[in-house]
């Protein structure tokens, strides 16, 4: 029951028809005449709030048990919709890639990072020869993986991408999922935009066979 | 025909009585979905989307024609239903590869499937082994194939090669029931498309054809691709470059698609050529021969130096007719201030014949155009290789036969199979070569208005006739009787005996009678066949708008001022509207603005040409020029329009402007020279930039302006000279390219592999002993060359066809001017 929910809200997100949690934020008028932003100013500056902050830091530090993430030595576990550098997938089912090539990444990215050749391959098929993604300005937006048809290029979780220099470029074979991963079984799905909503299923119209 | 007011939807709309409904609809902005119609061709009846409600009957638009009055709706709820069922049934079995397919989205498939809200299939039937197959230049994915019979209906209304046609599929009966449950129109048209596909009417593996590729233009989906093409960029991807194809005289409005060249190189490289195939056919060079750019890296300081240089030192320009009008213009200002002489033989050759013609004709130019062609429905066509002088030419005259149910007449030397196999209403006449007058004037004696006709032509026509006394047989129907015997049953005894009966019948008998006859000696001199005037008469029946299409062999002829004045008096004393094939690109251009000079002087600035200083856009010049994709300007086409192209792709090094700035003359950009052309000879003071280049719906074309064709004086001397008898004896060579070559710019274009050498017919080099591959020596009073045989299936007979597009390869030396010369052929 609570899944079907979950799925209402998916679907339907105009939020005034939602009986929700949504409420309005109680905001106090803005002060509108010089007096009463001065008087705002002194309000603001003479509250003390330096010194609560500084008090929670004092505290902690003294506690000594610390909730601080010691990256690098500790990394936060990232979630599966986390939109990070961009991954290639394979297919399951015979380790091949699944990108075709179709080439509306390029088209959807709306910071034109992305960039794509193809040609006729040996097998009369289309083939990518080149691909890359600069990273420099890339936005992450997560429309490249959200218009992929082959649910071929995700976001991954890795976030560790500072450059020394502004462009710095991802190819292919880069974000291709390595064979041994493959092989053990451990290529991860995205769970982000572009991945099949649960009830995709009965969504599609069925198409007859003769055969 | 005249104006009508007919309603569609509501809207008062004008066309012209008996225009399709369809067009008229589209010329007013109405929308009416078809697929398989195509503008300028007869209507195939494919696809039946185009089904409408004229005054409450369901008729076809594409092939309904308009009547005073009509009430036209657009839709129904049945025919909604009906487009639907058909979009439905295109897509039963249609791969859903949309994300690799060629298309990319410039899909009618796809467009029209969203249009009438296809979301969920009704229909099924088994498919079967539909694999794709190479035809050389063209690949065809049957997979992808909706059989709308577009490719079929051009290949076979506009280019006139017949190469495609509709074969059987193999598949299963559609399910009985879909008879009574399927819309009506839906299921005739989907049992028809799943008996069909598109397969070679030769029958053999690969297509040979005139390869224009109009058929994969034409294409709504992805079935047929150019193989350049294929996988190589989305559609989407690529940026338009409207712009005017340079490789000959019909300059056919084209964009170039372009888009970087590859991830690690940005330059800008065009992916292929595109057309608005409703307004305008292109032919293979135009389509595949896009790739001529000269690539220069940067400017060459020392070689410009030098050519300024050379400049300074020179006293003839020599160029070819392959440049803008601006640039001839340039050339043209040059030789004002330093008084260049400027050689072009081919252009001045035009200009001469032109002047000659304007002399009688009393105007600058021709009266007419390939669009008058095209509406005519009786074309003759003289003195033109057309097949490959202009493509566009034999578009105009194979589509008047097929869609105006006209008629055509050819006259050449060169014995064309292509011609011939326009249909069966051409007629062929192979003369001999230097045999024009008697062509012009047999059509002269044939057409003109004898009564307007100057008396002394009229008398030297008549001494041509003759009346002959000839015996024909004749069949006649006799009646005779004869007597026969026959078993009778006797009334009276009963039994069977043998009787005498006289029967009466009819039995054939020949008689020989004697008649007189006319007899033309005009048609003897040209060789016709004795059915010649009983087919013309055949052919002629019904006719009435004419055209006549003159080609370049006239212009070099000895006699050219003869064939000039007797052209201006068919055009003048006939009903032929006339138009002239000018051999390059631009030589209109060229002749028009050109002041140009017989021979060259002691020092010679070459431009495309070889000269003792060479700049050339081929990059094998001494200095390196833009080639026409990477230049803007105008050009001046056999329609007499000037129209304006783009420079497609960059060019980083000197243009002819910038000599010409360095010599004293002073522009920023060669089209500022474009308001300067001059207007007496028929050129409009427009800026380039106002220049527009598009088709408006209705097919009304928007592209730069027509030249004004000036009045010129005339002396009232209409008089002719008669046939002069010289004959060229022995083995015969011509001057032309194959098609799809046109110079050595289509000779550069990775597409076109024609390979260049001695073009024999297949007959002939079966009765000689020369062998295809064989390296000859052609050697002409004039000159010699040594090449190698090719054989050529598109030519037969004995003439020995020279090329021209591959500089390697010097035909012009072996001939004098005339684009026909004897020589003589041994093994080298």
């Amino acid at each position: 029951m609570h899944n079907e929910h979950v799925q209402e809200h998916f679907n339907n997100r105009n939020v005034t028809e939602i009986d929700s949690n949504y409420y309005m934020v109680d905001i106090a008028p803005y002060p509108t005449d010089g007096w009463g932003k001065f008087k705002r100013v002194l309000k603001r500056a003479l509250r003390g709030e330096l010194f609560v902050g500084l008090w929670v830091v004092l505290r902690e530090m003294i506690r000594f048990d610390i909730h601080t993430v010691k990256y690098p030595e500790e990394k936060m576990p990232i979630g599966p919709r986390y939109r990070a550098v961009h991954e290639m997938k394979r297919l399951w089912e015979s380790d091949t890639e699944r990108c075709i090539g179709c080439g509306l990444c390029e088209k959807i990215c709306i910071s034109n990072c992305i960039r794509i050749d193809t040609k006729l391959d040996e097998n009369s098929r289309k083939e990518v020869s080149e691909y890359s993604i600069n990273l420099g300005r890339c936005i992450f937006c997560g429309y490249c993986a959200e218009v992929c048809p082959e649910l071929a290029i995700t976001h991954g979780g890795e976030y560790e991408n500072a450059s020394d220099q502004r462009e710095h470029f991802l190819t292919f074979g880069d974000m291709l999922t390595p064979l041994d991963q493959m092989k053990a079984g451990t290529q991860v799905e995205f769970e982000g935009f572009g991945a099949i909503t649960p009830h995709e299923d009965e969504r599609v119209k069925k198409t007859p066979l003769a055969y | 025909m005249s104006k009508i007011t007919i309603n569609i939807d509501g809207k008062e709309i004008q066309t012209q009585e008996g225009e399709y409904i369809l067009n008229a609809a589209r010329a007013n902005d109405i929308f009416i979905p078809a697929i398989c119609y195509l503008t300028r061709c007869s209507p195939t009846l494919a696809c039946r989307l185009c089904l409408v409600e004229a005054d409450g009957k369901q008729v076809y638009a594409c092939n309904a024609k308009s009547k005073e009055g009509m009430s036209v709706v657009t839709s129904s709820e049945n025919i909604a239903k009906e487009r639907r069922a058909i979009m439905e049934v295109y897509d039963v079995n249609h791969p859903l590869q949309c994300g690799v397919c060629d298309q990319s989205g410039e899909c009618e498939l796809q467009n029209y499937t969203l249009e009438m809200g296809v979301d969920a299939q009704h229909y099924a039937v088994k498919d079967v082994d539909r694999s794709d197959v190479d035809w050389w230049h063209i690949h065809y994915n049957p997979g992808l194939c909706i059989v709308c019979e577009r490719c079929v209906t051009t290949c076979k209304d506009m280019i006139g090669d017949n190469s495609l046609k509709t074969v059987p599929r193999g598949a299963d009966a559609l399910e009985a029931e879909y008879k009574e449950s399927m819309p009506k129109d839906a299921y005739a048209m989907w049992n028809k498309l799943n008996k069909s596909l598109i397969g070679l009417t030769s029958g053999e593996e690969m297509l040979d054809c005139t390869s224009c590729g109009e058929c994969a233009a034409v294409c709504p989906v992805g079935a047929l691709v150019d193989t350049h093409f294929i996988y190589t960029s989305n559609a989407w991807e690529l940026k338009q470059i409207p712009a005017t194809c340079g490789h000959c005289s019909a300059g056919c409005q084209i964009s170039y698609d372009v888009k970087h060249t590859s991830i690690d190189n940005t330059d800008e490289k065009i992916y292929r050529v595109m057309n608005e195939w409703n307004y305008v056919s292109l032919c293979g060079a135009g389509r595949y021969g896009f790739d001529y750019k000269n690539e220069v890296k940067s400017k060459d300081e020392a070689a410009f130096a030098k050519a300024i240089e050379a400049f300074k030192k020179a006293d003839t320009i020599k160029f070819t007719s392959t440049i803008t009008n601006e640039e001839a213009l340039l050339l043209q200002k040059l030789k004002e201030k330093f008084g260049y002489k400027l050689v072009n033989s081919e252009a001045k050759a035009f200009q001469t014949f032109l002047n000659d013609y304007s002399e009688i004709s009393g105007t600058k130019l021709y009266g007419y155009d390939l669009e008058a062609t095209h509406n005519a429905n009786f074309v003759i066509s003289v003195g033109a290789a057309l097949k490959s002088d202009n493509p566009n030419a034999r578009y105009a005259l194979n589509n008047s036969m097929t869609v105006n149910k006209g008629a055509g007449l050819y006259f050449h030397h060169l014995r064309d199979p292509v011609i011939e196999g326009l249909g069966k209403s051409i007629m062929t006449m192979y003369h001999a070569p230097l045999q024009e007058e008697a062509v012009l004037y047999l059509i002269l004696d044939l057409f003109a208005d004898k009564e307007k006709l100057p008396s002394d032509i009229v008398s030297y026509l008549a001494s041509f006739h003759s009346t002959k006394t000839i015996t024909v047989e004749e069949i006649i129907k006799e009646e005779i009787t004869e007597i026969v015997k026959v078993m009778k049953k006797n009334e009276e005894s009963g039994e069977e005996e043998e009787v005498e009966e006289e029967k009466k019948k009819m039995v054939p008998k020949k008689v020989s009678k004697e008649v007189e006859v006319d007899e033309n000696r005009l048609l003897e001199i040209l060789g016709a066949d004795e059915k010649f005037m009983e087919n013309l008469e055949k052919n002629l029946a019904k006719k009435d708008t004419f055209a006549l299409i003159a080609g370049a062999d006239l212009y070099t002829h000895p006699n050219s001022k003869n064939l000039a004045r007797l052209l201006a008096l068919i055009e003048k004393y006939s009903a032929f509207e006339l138009t002239m094939i000018p051999n390059l690109t631009n030589t209109l251009g060229v002749a028009l603005i050109c002041e140009l000079d017989d021979e060259a002087g002691s020092y010679t600035v070459g431009y495309n040409t070889q000269g003792d200083f060479t700049l050339s856009a081929l990059g094998n010049g001494d200095l390196d020029m833009p080639a026409i994709n990477q230049q803007e300007g105008t050009l001046t086409s056999i329609n007499k329009r000037v129209n304006p192209t783009n420079a497609a792709i960059g060019y980083n090094g000197y243009e002819l402007n910038d000599i010409a700035n360095a010599l004293g003359l002073s522009a920023e950009l060669v089209v500022d020279y474009t308001p300067m052309l001059p207007v007496e000879k028929g050129f409009k003071a427009e800026m380039f930039d106002n220049l527009p280049n598009h088709y408006d719906n209705d097919g009304t074309e928007h592209r730069g302006y027509l030249l004004d064709n000036a009045a010129v004086a005339t002396s009232g001397d209409e008089s002719v000279a008669a046939i002069s008898d010289e004959k060229l004896e022995g083995t015969l060579i011509y001057m032309a390219n194959p098609v799809r070559q046109f110079t050595d710019f289509t000779n550069k274009a990775t597409n076109l592999d024609e390979i260049s050498g001695v073009y024999m017919s297949e007959e002939f080099l079966s009765k000689s002993d020369f062998n295809e591959g064989e390296s000859v020596r052609v050697k002409s009073q004039k000159g010699e060359l040594v090449a190698n045989i090719v054989s050529d299936n598109k030519i037969s007979g004995d003439i020995i066809v020279l090329p021209t597009f591959d500089s390697k390869i010097n035909s012009e030396a072996l001939f004098s001017s005339y684009r026909f010369a004897t020589a003589s052929i041994e093994r080298a």
